[in-house]
């Protein structure tokens, strides 16, 4: 489990980016609950923490396309696949987050230049 | 449907998700299956997109939805609620969607001369994407958003580009003078020669175009030459059909037109803007993208629903690395400030107010603040 923040440092409507790689972004929403997700978008390099959180949905800052924080579902194009999710766990105040060992949907752009590839 | 590019393609969605489950036919004058726009001038035109990347449906997407391509829609019979095909067809629907978008105007006497391009569909992008590879000289007439990134991409790909203006300023129809001579400042930033406030007179050159000449006497060599001037909606086949058409079809609040079952949405639509008070046809993508739900929603109910505030409009560009965003009506404002950045590091989020109200946002790469500033007006009332 990798410690994303403390509890009482996320409020609700807010997110917060773990800059593993690659980066995982945990959102508080206005409702209370936490979930986690990859944090880039899957169509192009964008931080969805970045983007309009409302409901259980974040906005991509970017081209607005929207993904379901629970399940990682895309609900509008651009963006064709889903983001991973990971579970989130909170431990005397502190968040915590488990992540997917699934493999990751990165935009074409980040995925080869994780591969080393030219960007 | 009438009409297969992204407006269209949102509307289908729309209606299943909305539980229509009747027959659904999608008329579509170009013969691709629904593909994203904006990459056209960037990523595709580069040469970093393929054709594939550029798909909108997913892979098992099934809308359940016949599609007729590579074929016009010729005339609407609005007693018959039909629409005709070019091929002498008739289809009669029980609600129909006009999504059939907008053109690139082109210059008057550059048709047949080669080398001269507008920019607006995939078969378009193909044939400039071939002719920029080989290289040399570009001249892009038009600073708006298309030849702006056309400009980016070719300067990227090495070639020597000059873009002309007729306005003394770039893009200060949608942004504003002051924030438009600084997006437009990117082209100077690079080298890309850019000309403002003179007009076209024509172009020169035998079966191939070689030269721009300005109003001013200037003759600007070319080897390419793209068009960006704009867009008009394509409507001329309504003409006679009795629906209102106003700088493309007249349409309430929630994508009703003057006639009962027909709605329309996208480029070729000239929506009410609450916000603004005032008909605003919005070519965006993200209009093109949303509106179709409360269009569909509107159709389906028989105009029975009380349309929602929408979003202030949303558009965005990608020029010289910079992404460009920018949301709400800058007419009408009477201030900009920069709250964020400078405008001499192209890296900046500025606000547009009028009597001190927020009206709209800019932002250069600044995806963040922009998303928090851009969430804000949507929420502030009327």
């Amino acid at each position: 489990m990798i410690p994303a923040c403390r509890l009482e440092d996320l409020p609700r409507g807010e997110a917060v980016r773990l800059d593993i790689d690659p980066p995982v972004s945990v959102f508080h929403t206005d409702d209370g609950e936490l979930f986690a997700i990859d944090d880039t978008c899957t169509h192009q390099d964008a931080s969805l923490a970045d983007g309009w959180l409302e409901g259980c949905e974040v906005e991509c800052p970017l081209h607005a396309s929207k993904f379901d924080l629970r399940t990682g579902a895309v609900d509008a194009p651009p963006a064709k696949l889903p983001v991973r999710t990971h579970e989130v766990v909170v431990e005397d105040g502190t968040v915590y987050v488990k992540v997917s060992e699934a493999a990751p949907n990165l935009p074409p752009c980040v995925a080869s230049r994780l591969a080393g590839g030219p960007a | 449907m009438v009409g297969a590019s992204l407006a269209g393609l949102s509307a289908v969605r729309a209606l299943r998700k909305q539980g229509y489950d009747g027959r659904l036919v999608v008329i579509g004058d170009e013969p691709h299956r629904p593909y994203d726009r904006p990459p056209l001038s960037k990523e595709f035109l580069a040469g970093t997109l393929g054709e594939t990347d550029l798909v909108l449906e997913t892979e098992d997407e099934d809308l359940g939805a016949e599609w007729l391509l590579g074929i016009r829609a010729t005339g609407l019979d609005r007693a018959e609620r039909a629409i005709r095909l070019a091929d002498g067809r008739e289809l009669k629907a029980d609600g129909i969607v006009l999504a059939t978008g907008a053109a690139a105007r082109s210059l008057p006497g550059s048709e047949g001369l080669a080398g001269v391009h507008t920019l607006r569909t995939l078969d378009d992008a193909r044939a400039l994407r071939d002719e920029l590879a080989a290289g040399g000289s570009l001249v892009v007439i038009g600073g708006g958003f298309i030849g702006a990134e056309v400009a980016s991409t070719a300067y990227a790909l090495g070639l020597e580009v000059t873009v002309i203006e007729a306005a003394p300023t770039p893009l200060a129809g949608p942004l504003g003078a002051e924030m438009g001579t600084v997006v437009s400042g990117l082209h100077t930033d690079h080298g890309v020669r850019l000309l403002c406030g003179v007009g076209v007179k024509g172009l020169s050159g035998g079966s191939r175009v070689d030269a721009v000449l300005l109003e001013d006497g200037r003759s600007i060599p070319a080897d390419i030459v793209v068009v960006g001037v704009g867009a008009r909606p394509c409507v001329d086949w309504l003409d006679g059909s009795g629906i209102e058409l106003d700088n493309g079809v007249k349409c309430g609040a929630d994508g009703r037109t003057s006639l009962a079952s027909v709605v329309a949405v996208g480029d070729c639509a000239n929506w009410y803007d609450p916000r603004a008070g005032a008909h605003r046809r919005v070519e965006h993508w993200t209009g093109a993208r949303e509106r179709p739900d409360a269009a569909i929603a509107t159709l389906l109910a028989g105009g029975a629903v009380e349309p929602g505030m929408p979003k202030p409009p949303y558009f965005w560009s990608d020029q010289y690395g910079v992404k460009i965003q920018f949301a709400g009506h800058a007419a009408g404002a009477d201030t900009v400030t920069v709250e964020e950045g400078a405008t001499g590091d192209r890296n900046v989020l500025a606000v547009y107010r009028r009597a001190g109200t927020p009206v709209a946002v800019l932002g250069m790469n600044q995806p963040r603040l922009f998303t928090r500033w851009r969430k804000q007006l949507a929420a502030a009332t009327v």
